[in-house]
């Protein structure tokens, strides 16, 4: 990729999400910290480059620890971020169709 | 399809799409109200990018890479169905280091290419292979110090090692690493022995750097290795010239700092301060003589003056969800309701083991988000409320914060409990609190104690709310 534009895309990634977790309340940081950790669970993909091009014993191998840790990030993260999420509910509609 | 696009440019529009997706995502789940949808549209992106990445041309090891996948995501799945909700935060670090371990990997596989006589010839440059160091570095950190901190949370690891002159080893090593670091990047030793050693002492570095900080200072530690695993996948990412990557991981990186400092700031505590001094766990000797007594009162007496207040907040700690009281205090307080009593919950920022876990638990119990109020909220209104009951929260209310400058929480915000006309404090028994701190406010004249065990009370004042009819 071509280093400048990488470099304005660094920046201009860096001021979208620092604009908008910006307002946050205190009541979201703990689901909020857990949805921004499954979301460099994309580091999956990248693993799945590495493994798929991989051709010595040692780069399967450590190719293989890295899908196997970015699935778990990915995996993970989602399930306890959307489990947190689920919860939480207003007084208006409680029960299942609480959210939406 | 196929020859309208090629898989390249499938692949690429994908990823666009999930970088939007995600965007959005982490926008919704910014709002109680979005939340939960914020995690589906984020989900669905991470499907879309997993998916088309089958098609990238040249890949093989499909098997392994199968079977990797598959593994990893099982047992996640599985642990993270099972987990407690008080057992949150050492979850998501698990999670993070292992995100950091892989991009500690991809950058590992990389750099040992450089040697291997089957990929000669295909040379970076080295800003690319200065990426992938320094994102290797950062996610090699982070996943060996987010494991010590999932240990710690778990206890698993009760003491934090100390020696002298830590800070000095840790500094060392990260000179090391740099040194390591440049000389591969520069193309001066890129062998396979120079590659491990960096990445060794890379790993090191991450548990040097978290053995020391004390328990109650891991939520904010955690959340700057979330971070740092953000920048470590971004610059992963511009080493394979991966756009989903590169976006997804400079927003969490992004998102992740501020998210940080935003929660060093609720505890009163400077980044800095967590990172290089040991407070954490030490807390302050037990100093300060208050004066008076506490006063014991009976269930009864509490369910009665409950039943007839106008307001009432609860003020619960975590040792109101230790006890699993919170399903059982929730009822109690439904009760209240119904009878026309204004309910209420203050949540101090460092109640619960990270910012935000109280509400979680207390979401966990069914309570409504809107009747949950956060300390800058709540603080006016403790002046006319009739009753403030206290329960598993200690020095979050402790009056001294504010007026004695001698004591080491002097300076940290406070729930002003005190105010109410009558506070109720729920406690197993007379003993100081996890701090070691005299409380004042169990000393005041408008205080009454209820000794017993938070589910135990909470199971009394139930009855006793009822017995009043």
């Amino acid at each position: 990729m071509e280093g400048m534009i990488a470099l304005y895309i660094f920046m201009l990634a860096a001021f979208v999400g620092y604009e908008v977790i910006a307002r946050v309340p205190v009541i979201l940081h703990t689901p909020l910290m857990s949805g921004s950790n499954f979301v460099h669970g994309i580091v999956l993909v990248g693993a799945m480059v590495a493994l798929g091009n991989a051709t010595t014993t040692l780069e399967q191998v450590i190719g293989f620890a890295g899908v196997l840790l970015a699935a778990g990030n990915a995996v993970g993260g989602y399930v306890v971020t959307e489990r947190m999420l689920e919860m939480f509910k207003s007084t208006g509609g409680g029960g299942k169709k609480g959210m939406h | 399809m196929s020859n309208l696009f090629t898989a390249e440019q499938l692949i690429q529009f994908s990823y666009w799409i999930t970088a939007i997706l995600f965007i959005m995502g982490l926008k919704r789940m910014s709002s109680p109200v979005t939340a939960r949808s914020g995690i589906l549209w984020a989900g669905a992106g991470m499907v879309v990018a997993t998916a088309v990445t089958f098609l990238t041309p040249g890949m093989g090891n499909f098997g392994l890479i199968a079977l990797a996948i598959l593994l990893g995501s099982v047992i996640a799945a599985w642990s993270g169905k099972r987990v407690a909700m008080t057992d949150m935060p050492q979850m998501i670090a698990l999670y993070n280091g292992m995100g950091g371990g892989a991009a500690a990997a991809i950058a590992a596989v990389e750099l040992y290419k450089l040697g291997d006589p089957a990929h000669a010839g295909a040379t970076h440059d080295t800003a690319v292979l200065a990426l992938a160091v320094i994102g290797g570095l950062i996610g090699a950190v982070s996943f060996s110090g987010s494991l010590i901190a999932f240990a710690k949370l778990q206890g698993l690891i009760n003491k934090s090692l100390r020696f002298g002159g830590q800070q000095i080893v840790n500094l060392l090593l990260l000179a090391a690493a740099v040194v390591l670091g440049a000389m591969i990047a520069f193309g001066i030793d890129q062998s396979a022995a120079t590659i491990t050693t960096f990445f060794a002492i890379a790993l090191v570095l991450g548990l040097t750097m978290t053995l020391p900080i004390g328990g109650a200072d891991m939520p904010v530690v955690i959340s700057l290795y979330n971070a740092l695993t953000g920048l470590a996948v971004s610059f992963e990412g511009f080493v394979l010239g991966n756009s989903a990557m590169i976006i997804a991981g400079m927003v969490v990186g992004a998102a992740g700092t501020l998210l940080t400092q935003l929660m060093a700031k609720a505890m009163n505590r400077s980044l800095g301060n967590v990172l290089f001094s040991g407070f954490g766990d030490t807390g302050g000797e037990a100093q300060g003589t208050v004066t008076g007594a506490m006063k014991p009162i009976e269930a009864s007496d509490v369910g009665v003056m409950m039943a007839f207040a106008q307001k009432v907040i609860v003020v619960p700690g975590y040792g109101m969800a230790v006890a699993q009281a919170q399903h059982k205090v929730w009822e109690l307080c439904q009760l209240l309701i119904e009878r026309g009593v204004t309910v209420k919950f203050a949540i101090h920022p460092v109640a619960g083991r990270m910012p935000g876990h109280m509400n979680v638990l207390l979401a966990e119990a069914g309570v409504p988000y809107d009747i949950i109020a956060d300390l800058d909220e709540i603080n006016a209104e403790f002046e006319t409320c009739d009753v403030a009951l206290i329960i598993g929260a200690n020095d979050v209310v402790n009056p001294v914060a504010r007026t004695d400058k001698s004591s080491p929480i002097y300076g940290m915000p406070i729930l002003n409990a005190d105010k109410s006309k009558n506070v109720i404090v729920v406690k197993r028994g007379k003993g100081a609190g996890f701090s070691g701190i005299e409380n004042a406010l169990f000393y005041l004249d408008n205080t009454r104690m209820l000794y017993a065990d938070g589910q135990r009370a909470a199971i009394d004042l139930i009855g006793a709310v009822k017995a009043v009819g």
